[in-house]
C-alpha cells in the first residue's frame, strides 16, 4: 500500500431546482427581501466600452424554451481584462465601473433572458495566444444536475473568431456556429442574440472546464 | 493557476433517467474538455458591503410580526478546496422551503401554507478561514412530480462561487437521519455513495446554543488550484 493522498474531494453538484429564484434572484420568485440585489445590469453610465444587450433562450431537447433557467455570465472589460487579481496581463486596465459578472433568469412568460453589458476585448489565452472576445456562460435549472459551461462569441469578430484557440478545438466546424451570437443593429443599443440549445440537432457546445 | 480536473466519477451525469426532468435537459454530445485560461481561473469578487446585516439570519430577515414557525437551527461550516485550504471571502447563498415544506415562490402551489414571517433565502461571505454560518428554521420535506409519490428529503440549497468561474457550484445540504434521503432520485443521480454522504450535515451539539438553537455542520469543498511547477504559463506575463 502506498501513502494515501490527502486531497479532499469536490462536493457533488445538485440541481438548482425549480425555485432557484428564491435564493439567487428573489424578485423573480415574487418577493423583495435584500437591500442589494444581483442583477443582469452589468454596465453603469461610466463603464468603458460599447454598450450591448445579450438576449436569448435556453431550449430543451424537445425544442421547448425553459422558463425556469438561471444564467450567469463572466466576462472581461473592453480592454480584455478580468476584474480579478489573477489577471496579470500587461496590457489594458481594470475598469472600476465593471465587475464583469451578471445573473438573470429566463422570463416566466417569454422564456427570454437578457443582459445589459459591454462588449469585451480580446483576452490573452494559453501560450500567449489571443482569444477572440467572448462571454463565459454558466447555466443551471431544474433538470440540470451540474451547471453547464459554454462561451458566447461575437458574429462581427470574423478574423478573431477564425483564430480563436477554443473555437478551433471544436472538431466539427458546423458546431462552432453554436457559440456565435448574431448582431442586431436596428435598435438604439446593439443586441446580440444567443440561444443555448441543451440537446438535439443544433446542440450548443458545452465545455468541461 | 488552473484547477484540478473535475472528478466526474463523483459528480452526477447530466442525463439521469431516474430524475425525469433531466432527460430532455441534458446534452447528448460530450462536453469539450478545455484547459484553463483566464476565462475559467478568474471569477467575480464580492464584498461585505454588498450584503445587509440580516442577510445571514433567515429567522429575522423576513419577519413581519414574529419569528417563523419551526425548529430553530444554525448551519455552519467551512468552504475549502481540494488542497484542504480555506476559500476566504467567497459568497455563499442559500434558499429553502419553510417548516411545512412550502417555498415562497410564485410557482410553488403545494398546499402547505406560506409562513408570513419566513422568506427562505440568505447569503454570507466566508471569513479569512473560509468559515460561514447562518441561522434559519429547519425546512420540511415536500412532494414533487417525478414518480407519483416522490418526496424530497428536507434540504437547503447552496450556491458557492470560489475564486474562479470554474469552481462555481450549486448543491443541496441534507440532514442527518432523514429517512427520505435514501428514497430520493435527485440525491441518487450522484453515482458515489461517499459523495452522497458528504452532502448530509451531521447534527453538531457543540455548535448549538443551549436552550435556544440546534446546529448542523456542513463543509463544502470546491476544486483545488494547481501550482505551476514545470510548465508554460497560462497567460502573457
Ligand atoms: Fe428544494
Amino acid at each position: 500500500m502506498a501513502q494515501p493522498l490527502d486531497y479532499l474531494k469536490e462536493t457533488a453538484s445538485q440541481t438548482a431546482g425549480p425555485y432557484v429564484h428564491i435564493g439567487l434572484i428573489p424578485k423573480q420568485a415574487g418577493f423583495d427581501i435584500f437591500e442589494n440585489n444581483f442583477t443582469n445590469i452589468m454596465a453603469s453610465e461610466n463603464t468603458r466600452g460599447e454598450k450591448i444587450i445579450i438576449e436569448g433562450r435556453v431550449i430543451d431537447g424537445t425544442g421547448t424554451p425553459l422558463r425556469d433557467a438561471l444564467l450567469e455570465i463572466w466576462q472581461a472589460n473592453s480592454d480584455g481584462r478580468y476584474n480579478h487579481e489573477l489577471d496579470r496581463q500587461k496590457t489594458g486596465d481594470i475598469d472600476k465601473e465593471f465587475r464583469g459578472w451578471g445573473r438573470t433568469g429566463t422570463d416566466f412568460d417569454t422564456s427570454v433572458y437578457r443582459f445589459e453589458t459591454i462588449k469585451p476585448g480580446a483576452v490573452s489565452g494559453r501560450n500567449n495566444r489571443d482569444m477572440a472576445p467572448h462571454v463565459n456562460f454558466w447555466i443551471v435549472a431544474r433538470g440540470i444536475n451540474i451547471g453547464l459551461n459554454t462561451r458566447m462569441y461575437f458574429a462581427d469578430e470574423i478574423d478573431a473568431n477564425a483564430n480563436d484557440p477554443v473555437l478551433n478545438l471544436i472538431e466539427q466546424e458546423e458546431r462552432r456556429k453554436t457559440l456565435i451570437a448574431s448582431r442586431d443593429d436596428t435598435g438604439l443599443v446593439p443586441i446580440y442574440r444567443f440561444d443555448i440549445v441543451l440537446q438535439g440537432e443544433s446542440e450548443t457546445v458545452f465545455f468541461d472546464i | 493557476m488552473e484547477f484540478y480536473q473535475r472528478d466526474r466519477t463523483l459528480q452526477p451525469a447530466g442525463y439521469a433517467p431516474i430524475y425525469k426532468t433531466s432527460v430532455a435537459r441534458s446534452p447528448r454530445q460530450s462536453l469539450l474538455s478545455l484547459q484553463g485560461s483566464l476565462s475559467e481561473t478568474t471569477g467575480p469578487v464580492f464584498g461585505q458591503n454588498e450584503l445587509g446585516p440580516l442577510d445571514h439570519d433567515l429567522i429575522r430577515n423576513y419577519a413581519m410580526d414574529g419569528d417563523p414557525i419551526g425548529e430553530r437551527i444554525i448551519v455552519h461550516g467551512r468552504v475549502l478546496d481540494e488542497n484542504n485550504r480555506p476559500v476566504p471571502h467567497t459568497l455563499v447563498e442559500f434558499w429553502q422551503a419553510n417548516a411545512g415544506g412550502r417555498y415562497r415562490h410564485k410557482k410553488d402551489t403545494y398546499l402547505a401554507p406560506i409562513d408570513p414571517n419566513f422568506g427562505g433565502c440568505g447569503r454570507a461571505l466566508t471569513d479569512e478561514n473560509g468559515y460561514y454560518f447562518f441561522r434559519t428554521i429547519k425546512p420540511g420535506p415536500y412532494p414533487w412530480r417525478n414518480y407519483v409519490n416522490s418526496w424530497r428529503p428536507a434540504h437547503i440549497h447552496f450556491s458557492v462561487f470560489g475564486s474562479g468561474f470554474a469552481q462555481r457550484l450549486i448543491t443541496q445540504m441534507y440532514f442527518e437521519g432523514d429517512p427520505l434521503i435514501k428514497e430520493c432520485p435527485i440525491v441518487h443521480v450522484i453515482p458515489d455513495e461517499h459523495a452522497i454522504n458528504r452532502l448530509i450535515a451531521p447534527i453538531d451539539l457543540n455548535g448549538s446554543v443551549p436552550l435556544d438553537t440546534l446546529a448542523y455542520k456542513f463543509d463544502i469543498v470546491l476544486r483545488g488550484r494547481r501550482s505551476t511547477l514545470f510548465e508554460n504559463r497560462l497567460e502573457g506575463n
